[in-house]
């Protein structure tokens, strides 16, 4: 992982982050899945076709924590808290009412240009996972275009899709489905 | 359905031995999915099967595991074989009349002998009730762990003998099992039996898909917080990521010389198709469109591959040549075509097809381009042809719980995997192993 490079307004930062970490232990959320091992009763063998063995723990790295931003980002008063937007069905357009939280978000980005960010892009959950994945990145992609449009420099911002896998609602409802197509944005470090 | 007609002379009793190894466990305590069947084929071949001799002591009986496969076929149907003292156990035992006048059109007989080691012996033989002959024989070695293993075995003979077909009841399945926060991939057999967790995780997995020859499963992970996709040995358990860039990566399919795999990345931006080394590697883009071009699967000649792309407004169907290059879209029916599956022989594919609110399994014939929709569920996804392309294996929902079900390919025969716990869905069917 690369390191950071600190701009003009770095020292801010860096203070603000050391303040954010005295104020909060990381929360579970933080640190890495686990990927564990299990065993079902012992290592199968079946002779003449291949067994199955489970996998050893698998190691995650968790982002790294030296980037907790400004407290801006988290307080609840400032649009920098805003962190999801949501589409329509079928649609990558960021709609009018989310722009401004996209625009602040750039702003951000182009102010601490040491700082990066994901866009999670998730879709509701009907019909093929691995196209709902796609129609994921494509509204996250949409989210990165317009902040680059803004000021944001590409490798700032880097663009996944949780497709249907994440979803916030699980009924099978519109008020539910609208509230699963959304970008997520996720400070490194968060 | 044919009747095999050469049969083997009796005395020929080929041995296939099944040599010992290593720690088992008993596959009874891992039962995890039960199978309903729903519907049968137009024609049922009648068959006996006799209770084999010595096999009432086991703790894995053989003969009920051989019925249960055959008539999960859908294309066998069971005669009472009861009642006979003694029951018939070599060929020269059998008073043909009666099985003829019970029905049956051949009998299932055998026999299991402890051997000094621990081991036993299992051989059967399958005898045509009309020309009184045998058509085929075989016998076996086994563990008593094996035994389950052996019983799949015989009936693919049996099935094979009888249809033409290979049987596919030795094979295994794999899928993802879902129960609350946590995400199991897990190995079973075709059946759903001895069902083995192979990884398990806090994060989503989807997409898993078998190496040609069922040692390797490609899947994506989210453990990272970001989809990568993995190739995990089922040998040794050793797994690594061989597709990790920049961005998403995703819906992993193997060549059929299990030298490559085709992904969908979306580092150069959107999600295109790529091909990658299967140990990983540089990604060599195969597909540029602005479009989303996605679940990428390798025809069986390795020739050309079949993929999701909504380029022309729609989620539609394609098909391009393996190296790249221009592709021709092969489904024109309906607004909503995804997820292609090659057949095994590469003649047509499986898909699912959205009618209206529903989505349900579909096939198509890539030369005379019928379409046949073969299931009436709500929310039918992730069909995958069994390796003798005569089922459809498939994800559904009942009653909001996802659950995997299997159709015959010509749509007559429906089975349903029911879990005792959890969400059941991606399912994939593995490949025919030499023996």
């Amino acid at each position: 992982m690369k390191r950071f490079r600190f701009g003009l307004l770095g020292l801010n930062i860096v203070i603000l982050a050391a303040l954010a970490a005295c104020s909060s232990a990381p929360t579970k959320e933080q640190s890495g899945a686990a990927v564990e091992d299990r065993k079902p009763g012992g290592p199968p063998t079946v002779v003449d076709r291949p067994p199955v063995v489970p996998v050893d723990p698998a190691t995650t790295r968790p982002l790294s924590p030296d980037q907790i931003g400004s407290a801006a980002l988290r307080d609840p008063k400032n649009i920098l808290s805003k962190r999801s937007i949501f589409f329509d069905y079928d649609s990558n357009l960021v709609k009018d009412e989310y722009k401004p939280i996209v625009a602040a978000h750039a702003r951000y980005l182009q102010q601490n240009g040491g700082t990066k960010m994901r866009v999670e892009g998730n879709a509701d959950d009907r019909g093929s996972r691995e196209y709902n994945l796609a129609l994921g990145q494509r509204r996250a992609d949409a989210v990165r275009q317009m902040m680059q449009l803004l000021g944001a420099k590409p490798d700032q911002v880097e663009t996944v899709s949780f497709g249907e896998e994440k979803p916030r609602c699980n009924e099978a409802a519109e008020s539910c489905w609208s509230q699963n197509r959304r970008g997520d944005i996720v400070y490194q470090g968060e | 359905m044919t009747f095999v007609e050469r049969a083997r002379s009796f005395g020929a009793v080929l041995g296939l031995l099944i040599a010992a190894s290593g720690v088992f466990f008993a596959p009874s305590a891992l039962a995890a999915l039960t199978i309903e069947i729903i519907g049968t084929g137009a024609k049922q071949i009648p068959v006996a099967i006799v209770p084999f001799r010595a096999e009432d002591g086991l703790s894995q009986k053989v003969t009920p595991v051989i019925g249960a496969d055959l008539v999960r076929s859908g294309v066998i149907k069971l005669v009472d074989a009861g009642g006979l003292n003694p029951p018939p156990y070599e060929p020269q035992d059998i008073n043909y009349g009666t099985w003829r006048s019970r029905g049956a059109d051949a009998i299932v007989i055998g026999s299991v002998a402890p051997r000094s080691d621990g081991r036993y012996d299992v051989q059967f033989r399958l005898m045509d009730a009309q020309k009184q002959v045998q058509l085929a024989g075989f016998a076996y070695t086994a563990s008593a762990a094996q035994l389950r293993l052996t019983a799949h075995k015989i009936a693919d003979v049996v099935y094979e003998k009888l249809t033409g077909d290979p049987g596919v009841f030795s094979t295994r399945i794999v899928y993802v099992v879902k129960q609350g926060r946590r995400f199991d991939l897990q190995v079973a057999d075709a059946d759903g039996f001895g069902a083995q967790t192979v990884l398990g995780s806090n994060e989503p997995i989807i997409s898993p898909s078998w190496s040609p020859d069922g040692s390797r499963i490609a899947y994506v992970s989210f453990e990272q917080k970001k989809p990568v996709v993995y190739v995990q040995s089922l040998l040794t358990g050793a797994r690594r990521p061989v597709a990790n860039f920049w961005g998403s990566n995703s819906a992993p399919s193997w060549s059929p010389d299990g030298s490559r795999l085709a992904v969908v990345l979306s580092k150069d931006g959107g999600s295109q198709i790529y091909l990658v080394g299967a140990d990983g590697g540089e990604a060599v883009r195969l597909t540029r469109s602005s479009s989303i071009d996605t679940e990428p699967n390798f025809s069986p000649d390795g020739k050309s591959i079949l993929f999701t792309s909504d380029r022309g407004g729609s989620p539609q169907i394609y098909r391009m040549p393996a190296s790249g290059g221009q592709p021709e879209r092969v489904t024109f029916e309906g607004s909503y075509n995804v997820s292609p599956r090659h057949s095994p022989d590469g003649k047509a594919f499986t898909f699912i097809q959205r009618s209206g609110s529903r989505f349900n399994v579909a096939t198509q014939d890539f030369a005379t381009r019928q379409v046949q929709v073969l299931t009436d569920g709500a929310l039918d996804e992730s069909p995958t042809f069994a390796p003798n392309g005569r089922m459809v294996l498939y994800a559904t929902e009942v009653r909001g719980r996802g659950i995997l079900s299997a159709v015959s390919s010509d749509g007559r025969v429906k089975q349903r995997l029911v879990s005792d716990a959890g969400d059941v869905r991606e399912p994939a069917w593995g490949p025919l192993l030499k023996q």
